[in-house]
């Protein structure tokens, strides 16, 4: 055969490589039939619950633990879209006791970038595996961590911590999201009321400027107010503080702020 | 605060009761409609009904036509039921092949394996609105859809489903056959054009070049079996062939091999499949020439489109696969049990139910292959569409049907030439199966750690 390819070459030639496409194409698609499909069949046939196959450091839903929050508002002012609220207040009982009235974290509004966790002094915020939240009314979506009925007292930071006792990372979200029904009603906000809303500014304002009283408190009032506050942090308060197992840091005695506790 | 106890996790598995009605339904629905179709088309025919109701000669011509529409109206309403139901049933499964073949699981939420997601499909598409553009021609756009249900139904007039089950055999069946599916195309156009719109105008357009252009192959293919047969009647061409594959058509001649794939290839491009899909590329036309319908009337062009992977399958099965031949015995033998009474005896009926036991599995396989391809190859252009057509099929079609002509003579001369060819041709495509087969276990073992599994369906 020469060659040039004479039209009857290509013809014949297109004719064989269809063909032979078919046969290649076939045997490829059939191989496939024959295997097993590798998609998981979320979200009720796998193994484990999703969260738990994510990896460790995956960013979903935050969690406040509000037994070891300082109050200091570090991360309300990290947050790049103002996705967090927090509202501060004196204890009326104990005017030296401030308490956290608010801590709203609008979790549809959230990016999950992960700025409020790191500037965080104790941990208390973090990041979960948690991500599945479907909610017909979006407001439901706002998470109150700080319920504003029973607001919970600062937690005071003991010299020298470098743990700080964290319920495990992602329970208290969990706890929140199973006993959210997907087609709740969303919370019901009454108008404010102007003379309620203009008082209630004042200590917010001020409190605005507390976070560094908070930290420059003297040790005599953080075991003060270690007493008074709820049991976690007693753990915390021990002088020697319980070391975790995993790669103790062996850094100076200022409180550590990384946010490994948790994780011990 | 104390962290609550987690609810503890267990994956959830498909109730046992699901399973169970699922796969009653499966084998339930195809049972039902099979039965049916085994008992009564033999039973509605003029001779049983006139038997039966004691019919004679001086029967009014009134009391008799009523008695013969209705057994027309059961078996009209027992074809189109098998129709809609098979394409159905045939859209979960091409979901759930086409799932597989892309690594992927498919529909697996209704029921078990997802088998009810068709019914979810029809009762979705019955729920929603029947809306009719404000542009279109309101009357044109609402009967296009009968006319292609009515093209497609009415090839089940002749359709085989075994020995005697058919609603009736036309001596023309085969021809009668592409005559009524140019109803389809009538119904394509309709659509497109009353529409409105540019994309459903473009479909119609490209749908009508299509399948017209196809006819031509597909008539030329079908020439083949039936100079081989020497009849257009669909049972005709069954009887003339055998149980065995060496004694098929498209075994027993070189020439009906070729044009059993030229058939095949015009068929899917008259039933507007992949790689044919041109009318409706998605990609291209958003729908082609069914964009603008919606509900029910969309659920019907897609019964059609679905329920063609049947009639394409059966004709070719019919044509050259043997039909409903049952290896080893003969079509004269079933005919010779039925005996003279007028209902057939018991061993007739048993007959029957095989062969259509055989005829189904042979198109069963031969929709398998319709939903393979269709998740093999991409759509083709345009101009690649017709080139195929005019430069490639048809020639071939002719040359095909030219030596089928000398190929009957050379049998007439001696007819050992037949059974040699058949055995011969049965035996290369055997080892073209077995090629096959190797290549497709060597294309799982190319992959590291994969392997033959079938589980996770």
């Amino acid at each position: 055969m020469a060659k040039t390819a004479t039209p009857a070459d290509r013809y014949f030639g297109n004719v064989k490589g269809t063909v032979q496409s078919f046969w290649h194409g076939l045997s490829i698609t059939l191989s496939y039939l024959l295997r097993r499909p590798i998609t998981i069949q979320y979200p009720d046939r796998t193994e484990l619950p999703v969260r738990d196959m994510l990896p460790p450091r995956y960013r979903g839903f935050l969690e406040v633990d509000s037994s070891i929050c300082t109050g200091c508002q570090a991360c309300e002012r990290a947050c790049p879209i103002g996705c967090i609220q927090i509202n501060l207040e004196k204890d009326a009982a104990n005017p030296k006791q401030r308490v956290v009235t608010q801590f709203d974290i609008d979790e549809a509004k959230c990016m999950f970038c992960g700025l409020c966790v790191e500037p965080c002094p104790t941990g208390a915020i973090q990041h979960t595996r948690e991500f599945e939240a479907t909610q017909r009314s979006v407001r439901n979506l706002t998470f109150r961590w700080a319920d504003p009925e029973s607001p919970f007292p600062v937690y005071k930071v003991a010299k020298g911590a470098e743990y700080y006792p964290r319920v495990p990372l992602g329970a208290l979200v969990r706890a929140k999201l199973e006993a959210m029904r997907w087609d709740a009603a969303g919370p019901e906000f009454l108008p404010p009321d102007p003379a309620a809303a203009a008082s209630a500014k004042k200590p917010a304002g001020g409190a605005a400027l507390a976070p560094a009283k908070v930290l420059a408190a003297k040790p005599a009032e953080v075991m003060q107010a270690a007493a008074q506050s709820v049991p976690p942090a007693e753990l915390a308060a021990p002088p020697p503080p319980p070391a975790p197992a995993t790669g103790a840091p062996t850094e100076p005695v200022k409180p550590d702020p990384t946010t490994d506790g948790h994780q011990a | 605060m104390t962290p609550p106890m987690p609810i503890p996790y267990a994956p959830k598995h498909t109730p046992r009761a699901i399973i169970a009605l699922t796969l009653a339904a499966a084998v339930g629905i195809p049972s039902l409609l099979l039965g049916a179709i085994l008992f009564l088309t033999p039973l509605l025919k003029p001779a049983t009904i006139d038997a039966v109701l004691g019919f004679g000669p001086d029967t009014g011509s009134w009391t008799r036509g009523l008695a013969y529409a209705l057994a027309l109206l059961v078996l009209a309403f027992l074809m189109v039921n098998f129709a809609a139901i098979f394409s159905g049933v045939i859209s979960w499964y091409e979901r759930r092949v086409a799932g597989r073949i892309q690594s992927r699981i498919g529909p697996n939420r209704a029921g078990f394996a997802g088998f009810f997601v068709w019914v979810a499909d029809a009762v979705k598409m019955i729920l929603k609105e029947d809306l009719v553009p404000a542009d279109a021609d309101s009357i044109l756009f609402r009967a296009a859809p009968y006319f292609v249900l009515v093209g497609f139904a009415l090839t089940f007039v002749v359709l085989p489903f075994g020995h005697s089950l058919a609603v009736t055999d036309l001596d023309v069946g085969i021809f009668y056959v592409t005559s009524v599916t140019a109803l389809v195309v009538v119904g394509i156009l309709i659509s497109g054009w009353s529409s409105n719109s540019k994309w459903a105008l473009f479909g119609g357009m490209r749908s009508a070049a299509q399948v017209i252009s196809y006819e031509i192959p597909a008539g030329l293919a079908i020439f083949v079996p039936v100079a081989m047969a020497g009849t257009l009647s669909m049972q005709g061409i069954i009887r003339a062939q055998g149980g065995l594959p060496w004694e098929w058509f498209v075994f027993r001649n070189p020439a009906a091999f070729v044009a059993f794939f030229i058939l095949f290839t015009s068929q899917l491009a008259e039933a507007n499949r992949t790689p044919f899909d041109l009318p409706e590329a998605e990609s291209e036309l958003v729908a082609g020439y069914l964009s603008e319908y919606s509900g029910f009337r969309f659920a019907l062009f897609f019964l059609c489109e679905w329920g063609n992977i049947w009639v394409l399958s059966a004709i070719a099965t019919t044509l050259f696969l043997g039909g409903w031949q049952i290896p080893g015995v003969s079509a004269e033998h079933i005919d010779a049990v039925r005996g003279a009474s007028v209902l057939p005896a018991a061993a007739w009926w048993g007959w029957n139910a095989l062969s259509m036991v055989v005829f189904v599995a042979k198109v069963v396989v031969l929709c398998n292959v319709v939903v393979w391809l269709r998740w093999t190859l991409p759509r083709i252009r345009v101009d690649q569409m017709m080139s195929l057509c005019w430069k490639y099929l048809v020639p071939m079609g002719f040359a095909c049907f030219v030596f089928t002509l000398f190929w009957e003579l050379g049998v007439q001369v001696s007819p050992h030439l037949e059974t040699v060819t058949g055995v011969l041709l049965f035996l290369f495509a055997c080892t073209l199966a077995l090629l096959f087969g190797r290549r497709v276990r060597l294309n799982i073992q190319a992959v590291q750690g994969d392997k033959f599994d079938l589980s996770n369906w």
